[in-house]
């Protein structure tokens, strides 16, 4: 089969190899019938997430048709259902999955050994990620081997895109879960840093939760006219004083909420100069996160006020004001997405048509180009905000 | 090269039959083997000045070589960076310092003045080198004023905004009632 093969730094290629097989009795394979570039899928084609080997598959957002179950899938599946596959792998059987926290599924990563020395603990498997979460082959291929498909699966009806669908897999959820993180009351103001695709769902799902007003911070064009279409009031950060205006807009007081989809490789800006020493550090490897959004977020969040963090961070960050955050008080709430504790409420939101989530794709292009679309995708070439992949 | 990465792969994990085409262009292979040769001058002028400095026939100067080999250490790292072009210029401008340093040497009464000419030589095609893979590894981000698509009406609510927002209203209401 085809597949979008890692080789190295900057170096993703579609490459030709070997058929998933069954290998455990709990699997299943699929037939992908669409795929998506995800923002963090940058942060391994640049490298920055230690743990990738050449010959690693990416992608963890896909969708697809049952084509094989192993005879552990106990008639929870069978061959022609139509999934769409959440990024974490679960199992559904261990003290997180039956708590929901199904990111940090006990029994999914099968090299959790390295998640333990690195993290202390290990978190769930991931597809097409880092083999500190397993290793495991992710989904821009042809098909898809799910381990534990009996639990990691979203099963959805005939007569709804792809399109509409796909998304369940991460990026819906995971802004979903970053806004019912910072507890939204009808009176406040949720502050979100970066318009990318996550960005763009979290101000969905900030404007479905009540929120009183949702503001949104990037600079590229695009990313903000869809932000505003979508309920925003936007702040351009090359061209305006992101404090500032987040004070003019809140009487002074700061969001209540602040919510950060930038994560470890926020835009660097000589008028920023931390973001400038960030990237000489991140360079010559002595910091691996560039947190100059978590710095803003702190600095301008309301006392009291909750931090949720669905950007992906990977190691360790410097000068985090941490005399701020305590002394005003705040909270943070933080991880990788628990997809599967949301996807029920959010399937329904699609199928009432409260929520239509193909709104972001601006690109959809067979499989094969996906390498080229890795650098259109990161360069932000032709107004690109997100890619679907069609093998 | 994919041999060895299908030796690691866990077993029953697809292996590659046959690599697809990389878009690496050759200056990124040049940046990748300029950023190597930077980092292994830097150690040898870090850790071994005084080597450099009699070659040069420079003795006295071990202070300013060992700030030199940090110098290249740091560009080399940028070089195999993502910033490899911020690296490529780092050392463009390192090759000017390195030039002008030797030239301070050339003097009549230095001995070993044919070994400074021979590596102002090398500086130069080094120089030369860099400025290339500078320039061809320029970031290719559209620029800031290039005419970009707008999405005004993508708001991703087929109902349309003002009934998402009275239905959150409404739940909100009924929570607290």
């Amino acid at each position: 089969m085809k597949a979008l093969v890692w080789h190295g730094k900057e170096d993703i290629r579609c490459d030709t190899v070997t058929d998933p097989e069954i290998q455990d009795p709990r699997d299943a394979i699929i037939k992908v019938s669409s795929c998506a570039i995800c923002g963090s899928d940058l942060h391994l084609f640049h490298n920055f997430i230690p743990g990738m080997m050449p010959g690693d598959i990416m992608g963890h957002e896909t969708m697809g048709e049952v084509v094989e179950v192993g005879s552990g899938v106990d008639g929870k599946l069978k061959k022609g259902d139509r999934i769409v596959v959440p990024f974490t792998i679960i199992c559904g059987e261990c003290d997180q999955c039956k708590r929901g926290n199904f990111s940090v599924c006990e029994t999914t990563n099968r090299k959790r050994h390295l998640a333990e020395k690195v993290f202390g603990h290990s978190c769930a498997g991931l597809f097409g990620y880092t083999h500190l979460t397993g290793g495991y082959p992710g989904g821009q291929a042809e098909y898809l081997r799910v381990p534990f498909a009996d639990a990691t699966h979203i099963k959805v009806p005939a007569g709804i895109p792809d399109e509409q669908l796909l998304f369940l897999s991460d990026i819906f959820p995971t802004g979903w879960q970053a806004a019912v993180q910072c507890d939204i009351e009808p009176t406040d103001t949720v502050a979100i840093w970066g318009c990318g695709p996550v960005g763009q769902m979290a101000i969905r799902s900030a404007v479905l939760l009540g929120a009183n007003q949702v503001i949104a911070i990037d600079c590229l064009p695009e990313r903000l006219s869809m932000a505003e279409a979508g309920g925003a009031t936007t702040i351009n950060f090359e061209t305006e004083s992101v404090v500032e205006r987040l004070n003019e807009l809140t009487d002074g007081k700061g969001p209540e909420k602040c919510i950060d989809c930038a994560g470890m490789e926020s835009h660097v800006m000589a008028s920023q100069p931390d973001t400038l020493l960030d990237r000489a550090k991140q360079m010559v490897m002595l910091e691996s996160d560039r947190p100059h959004v978590l710095r803003e977020m702190i600095y301008v969040c309301r006392p009291g006020g909750i931090i949720s963090v669905p950007g992906v961070y990977s190691g360790f960050s410097d000068k985090i004001p941490m005399g701020a955050f305590m002394n005003k008080g705040l909270t943070m709430r933080t991880g990788q997405t628990h997809v599967n504790r949301w996807t029920d409420d959010l399937l329904r939101r699609i199928e009432e048509g409260e929520i239509d989530p193909s709104f972001v794709i601006t690109h959809t292009v067979p499989l094969s180009q996906g390498p080229e679309m890795y650098q259109v995708f990161r360069d932000k070439r032709d107004s690109c905000v997100k890619v679907v992949l069609r093998p | 090269m994919f041999h060895f990465s299908n030796i690691v792969r866990t077993d029953g994990d697809p292996k590659i039959i046959e690599g697809g085409r990389s878009l690496k262009r050759p200056a990124d292979q040049l940046a990748r083997a300029l950023g190597w040769f930077s980092i292994g001058l830097g150690v040898v002028e870090l850790f071994a000045p005084r080597r450099v400095t009699e070659t040069l026939g420079m003795e006295g100067h071990e202070t300013i070589v060992r700030a030199f080999g940090l110098r290249e250490i740091l560009a080399g790292m940028m070089s195999l960076s993502v910033d490899k072009n911020a690296g490529l210029w780092a050392r463009v401008g390192g090759d000017g310092l390195d030039a002008a340093a030797l030239l301070s040497g050339l003097t009549a009464d230095n001995p070993k003045k044919s070994n400074i000419a021979l590596a102002l030589l090398m500086v130069g095609g080094i120089a030369m080198l860099d400025y290339r893979a500078a320039q061809d590894t320029k970031p290719r981000r559209p620029p800031r004023d290039a005419r970009r698509k707008l999405y005004p009406n993508r708001s991703g609510f087929p109902k349309g905004i003002e009934s998402a927002r009275t239905a959150a209203k409404q739940i909100a209401a009924h929570a607290k009632a």
